[in-house]
């Protein structure tokens, strides 16, 4: 029996393997035009006054973002502090509590579809649950819209991590007379703890970017955060509006708000891949 | 023959709509060591598995019938599955160490039953991992992580963390099936000295092991027990034509 000729299936080969290279190197390329063009243009709004001074109307020199970068740091801490535990409580039911039950399946579900409601829509559940009823925006609520787009991704991952735990390591902590309390949180979690701390620092990368939600919910200030009831500055909603409007110097202010977002999500992301990795070893 | 710790009595066991153990009667002696053999998947492991209820964890696995340990069922209801546990210890396949240093590993089981001090606490941690034979070892390296040492210490550290709760029964699923031979002869001399202090019941596929350490000797075969004897009668003169064909290795 003769083979068919491979001329035509190498050439296909040779089409595929090169489309896939161009595709990678057109996504690469992308990253990092956007990453220079931030890096250079927010550069130059990165000065001193930047990072202590409040917000000046626009053609007044000095003036900074401080009152943003606290509030960016208060809502997002806030929010971690509220979504991380629900969040890994539900994790905890997924994988160990509630393992292989109706509701639990039920709950992988919905955290499934949580993943994927655009962030504006929870924005706006928020907007009328915590906002009109007390007639003002409130960086209470801006936390809270954030607490709530972080909870499927912890409880998410936390579901994934503890279950790549093996069930050995379960079963000789119960062997020996532990509840089941203890073997999940001081055995499985010890033995997850990397991948969990991964989980938590993604959840916050995730959020600190969202803008959508907090026009809604914490909307801006000029003020220096004070009160977790009134309206609370941010960098986001501060880019959102300096970037539209059209004075040179809060464009440029909006810049230099974005390569610190960019900068901190990066940072953020380098260490969990390098915790992530430290564990592999 | 001994007195009897365990007493098993038409024990059936199912992972979900599948039956594995059909009406199982057992009884292991006292202070003896009782190997459990069979070839792979006659239920040899999750017999044992029901002497300290460990098949719990999985919501699809239920036991039937009785297990009696010193007279009491503890498959009944009210039991104390924590205490049941700490009288009832268990050493797996793989060694699996929790991830904490060598010394906690072993004093942690030990805080969760006993109110120790500090210096009572490192004598029965020490105590323990005396026992286990691995004491000298380790000695210097009781803060590295337990994780980090080689597969047989692994698994004597095991020995030695269900030891230190101080049971009364320990049950041993294939513990040198995952390890190499020098190792598992340590753990076979180890087994060897806990005659008369503990219970032992161990699955093995290993029939030269079981000869070696066992005192009794229970055959398996598709979820019953086809022969209980002494090790010697087992080994040298069984009743059964199944036995002796799987002693001599004509199947399994």
């Amino acid at each position: 029996m003769k083979p068919r000729p491979s001329t035509g299936r190498k050439l296909t080969d040779l089409f595929v393997k090169g489309l896939s290279i161009a595709a990678s190197l057109l996504g690469i390329f992308v990253l990092g035009w956007i990453l220079f063009e931030v890096g250079a243009r927010g550069f130059a709004a990165l000065n001193w006054d930047f990072f202590t001074q409040l917000p000046t109307p626009p053609g007044v020199e000095g003036g900074g973002l401080s009152s943003a970068i606290v509030g960016t740091l208060i809502i997002t801490a806030l929010a971690t502090v509220i979504g991380v535990p629900i969040g890994m409580m539900a994790g905890v039911y997924l994988a160990e509590v509630g393992k292989g039950t109706r509701l639990a399946s039920a709950v992988r579900f919905t955290v499934n579809v949580m993943m994927g409601i655009p962030s504006i829509i929870i924005g706006l559940f928020i907007y009328t649950i915590m906002v009109l009823p007390f007639g003002h925006f409130s960086g209470l609520a801006g936390a809270v819209a954030l607490a709530i787009i972080m909870l499927p991704v912890v409880a998410r991952t936390a579901d994934d991590m503890l279950n790549l735990v093996p069930n050995e390591l379960r079963e000789s902590a119960l062997a020996l007379g532990l509840p089941r309390w203890r073997v999940t949180f001081a055995v499985v979690f010890r033995s997850a703890k990397s991948g969990l701390v991964t989980g938590v620092l993604l959840a916050v990368a995730r959020v600190s970017g969202e803008t959508a939600p907090l026009l809604f919910t914490s909307l801006n200030s000029v003020y220096w955060p004070t009160s977790l009831s009134e309206p609370m500055s941010n960098l986001t909603v501060t880019i959102f509006n300096y970037a539209m409007s059209p004075y040179p110097d809060w464009q440029q202010a909006a810049w230099g708000a974005s390569l610190l977002i960019m900068a901190a999500v990066l940072f953020v992301n380098i260490i969990s891949r390098g915790m992530f990795k430290e564990r592999k070893k | 023959m001994n007195p009897i710790k365990i007493s098993t009595r038409g024990l059936t066991f199912f992972y979900g709509e599948q039956q594995v153990l059909f009406g199982n009667d057992l009884d292991i002696a006292q202070g003896k060591v009782t190997a459990i053999i069979g070839p792979s998947g006659c239920g040899k492991s999750t017999h044992i598995r029901v002497y300290n209820r460990i098949y719990e964890l999985y919501r699809d696995q239920k036991a039937g019938g009785q297990v009696l340990i010193d007279g009491v069922n503890i498959l009944a209801d009210g039991e104390d599955l924590i205490e049941l546990r700490r009288r009832v210890g268990m050493i797996f396949q793989k060694p699996t160490p929790f991830p904490m240093t060598v010394y906690d590993n072993v004093a942690y089981g030990l805080k969760m039953h006993y109110k120790l001090s500090r210096s009572e606490m490192r004598d029965r941690v020490e105590e323990a991992l005396k026992q286990a034979a691995l004491w000298d070892e380790v000695k210097d390296e009781l803060s590295r992580p337990g994780m980090a040492l080689s597969g047989g210490q692994q698994q004597r550290l095991c020995i030695a963390r269900a030891i230190a709760v101080e049971p009364e029964v320990l049950l041993m699923d294939e513990p040198t099936s995952a390890i190499d031979p020098v190792a598992t002869a340590r753990i076979e001399e180890l087994i060897e000295s806990f005659k008369g202090r503990y219970t032992v019941a161990i699955v093995t596929h290993n029939m030269q092991q079981a000869a070696r350490i066992s005192d009794y000797t229970a055959f398996f075969f598709e979820g019953k027990i086809v022969e209980f004897s002494s090790t010697e009668k087992i080994f040298t003169n069984p009743n059964e034509k199944k036995t002796e064909d799987y002693i001599t290795g004509r199947f399994g």
